[in-house]
């Protein structure tokens, strides 16, 4: 309990949202009765057919639930994130896909109303735990959203402000050589090297994703999210982020929320099939996209839904 | 977008059908012709054959379309695979129609030979199998195409047959060695097309259940 209370001060106040980690059974019950008008939330939860689990995996989520008020948004998702692997997270609008990578590293904890139950653990740690400070856990679990949005400075200082909050860096030519690595893990060191100090924001929108990816790189990562990384680049720019996922998945665990299933069965190893909430199917990306085992992740990918 | 994508599997489909039809003529009309030794019949056949091929040419295209303007998955990419297999099976079993054709036209010239093999059974049974694959094909009838596969040996046994005789035969008459060898060639095709029967079935079976079965032994 003093731990605790030691540790508090390092964590932002968002300890409350995220309080209810175990014993919300009662609380689960009682929610689902009182939503029995929802005809969708009706539906028995699917048992999630093919592969979810993996050998010695980086993450594992079990019997994860989330609600948004009365609404249940996820349910009794278990599924593993393997080392070195891209997983991709498929689904129609509202099937949970982006919510369910928000839980990853706690970002659904800023969001008022929302409750997580479950269990989600990074190196044998749940991550829901009450001593988790949540600032270090997302350098460890790094995300890269939809837009790109570098910080209003320059872009030198938009991959170092990581490193210098996180004291990774002792002196100005160790945050130098962490900028110029990540920006080089990032493939975007040549492009901008003779112009570190101009604004992130003058970048184009594919280079500034880049920048994005370099900013979480810095922050030495195992985990990379994805939420639609590349919905607001052109065919050019996201072909090099692609190349850049698979170049990254030698060192980190990617997952990846995408609307574009040429893309996830482009960049991913395994593919996550994502319906009303439930976590239908999850195998590997090739069988995935030649012989789904669910008719539902068929009907999806062959366009027969919607 | 998608319900034009289905249309266009749809048409596909028929187009596909529509040339099994026309194969499937092409093979009664060759196991006709054995019967009968009709020598037009057989001119027929191998004049006609390019009808076929337009046709083969024209799915092929087809499926090559759809694959670049729709990039299928799952079902719908095994469907389309299994068509062009398929597609190139049926070709071929057209081409082992002429090839009998070919056979009837030199056989039918000297029809006073002492020795005949009677194909009927095995002409009726490789039909049969191509009638039955493409059966399974437009019911997705697994038992169907699984039940092809098995007919295939009983194919297999009666060219068997027909090897040990025709080789008696040549051996009683060596001088009717050309005659007997095209004898002996119509078994073969006729073989052939019932293994190219067999080849759709088990594309049939891919198709359903998204499984190679091909060289079950491997």
């Amino acid at each position: 309990m003093d731990m605790q209370t030691d540790t508090m001060p390092l964590s932002v106040a968002e300890e409350e949202p995220a309080a209810s980690t175990s014993e919300s059974k009662p609380i689960v019950a009682a929610n689902i009765e009182s939503m029995n008008d929802i005809t969708i939330d009706d539906r028995r939860p699917e048992d999630t057919v093919g592969k979810p689990f993996v050998d010695n995996p980086r993450m594992t989520c079990r019997n994860v639930n989330v609600y948004y008020g009365e609404k249940q948004a996820i349910r009794e998702v278990s599924v593993d994130i393997g080392r070195n692997e891209t997983i991709a997270m498929i689904g129609p609008s509202g099937c949970g896909k982006s919510t369910f990578i928000r839980c990853l590293n706690r970002m659904n904890d800023t969001i008022e109303g929302c409750r997580i139950n479950g269990e989600i653990i990074l190196d044998g740690i749940n991550i829901y735990d009450k001593h988790i400070d949540v600032v270090p856990l997302r350098a460890q679990i790094g995300m890269v959203f939809q837009k790109p949005n570098p910080f209003p400075k320059s872009i030198y200082d938009n991959v170092a402000y990581g490193p210098k909050i996180h004291g990774l860096a002792r002196d100005k030519m160790e945050l130098d050589e962490i900028v110029e690595l990540s920006l080089k893990k990032a493939g975007l060191w040549k492009e901008v090297k003779d112009q570190l100090a101009q604004p992130g924001t003058s970048l184009s929108g594919g280079q500034q994703q880049r920048l994005c990816i370099a900013r979480t790189i810095a922050v030495g990562p195992e985990v990379i999210l994805m939420d639609e990384p590349c919905s607001a680049l052109d065919p050019i720019a996201t072909g090099k982020i692609e190349e850049l996922i698979h170049e990254l998945r030698k060192q980190f665990s990617i997952v990846i929320v995408t609307h574009s299933m040429q893309q996830a069965s482009r960049v991913s190893q395994r593919t996550a099939y994502f319906h009303l909430g439930d976590l239908i199917e999850v195998g590997k990306t090739e069988q995935i996209f030649t012989s789904p085992r669910h008719k539902l992740t068929q009907d999806y990918i062959t366009g027969r839904i919607g | 977008m998608t319900k034009h994508f289905h249309r266009e599997l749809e048409k596909l489909k028929k187009k596909l059908l529509s040339l099994g039809a026309m194969v499937e003529e092409r093979v009664y009309m060759a196991t006709k012709a054995i019967e009968t030794r009709d020598s037009a019949l057989a001119t027929h056949i191998i004049k006609a054959d390019h009808e076929i091929d337009e046709m083969e040419v024209d799915v092929e295209e087809e499926c090559l379309k759809i694959l670049a303007l729709h990039q299928p998955v799952a079902i719908d990419l095994r469907f389309i695979t299994a068509v062009i297999k398929i597609n190139n099976d049926l070709e071929r079993i057209a081409d082992e129609a002429v090839n009998i054709a070919e056979r009837i036209q030199s056989i039918a010239k000297r029809d006073r030979a002492s020795f005949r093999f009677d194909y009927s059974i095995m002409a009726e049974k490789s039909a049969a199998m191509l009638k039955q694959s493409l059966d399974a094909l437009v019911n997705l009838d697994i038992d169907m195409a699984l039940k092809v596969c098995t007919l295939d040996d009983e194919v297999d046994e009666i060219q068997s047959k027909a090897y040990k005789q025709i080789k008696q035969a040549i051996k009683d008459n060596p001088e009717e060695i050309t005659y007997l060898l095209n004898l002996y060639l119509i078994s073969r095709h006729l073989e052939r097309i019932a293994d190219h029967a067999t080849n759709i079935a088990e594309e049939v079976i891919y198709l359903i259940e998204g499984e190679i079965v091909r060289h079950a032994n491997l």
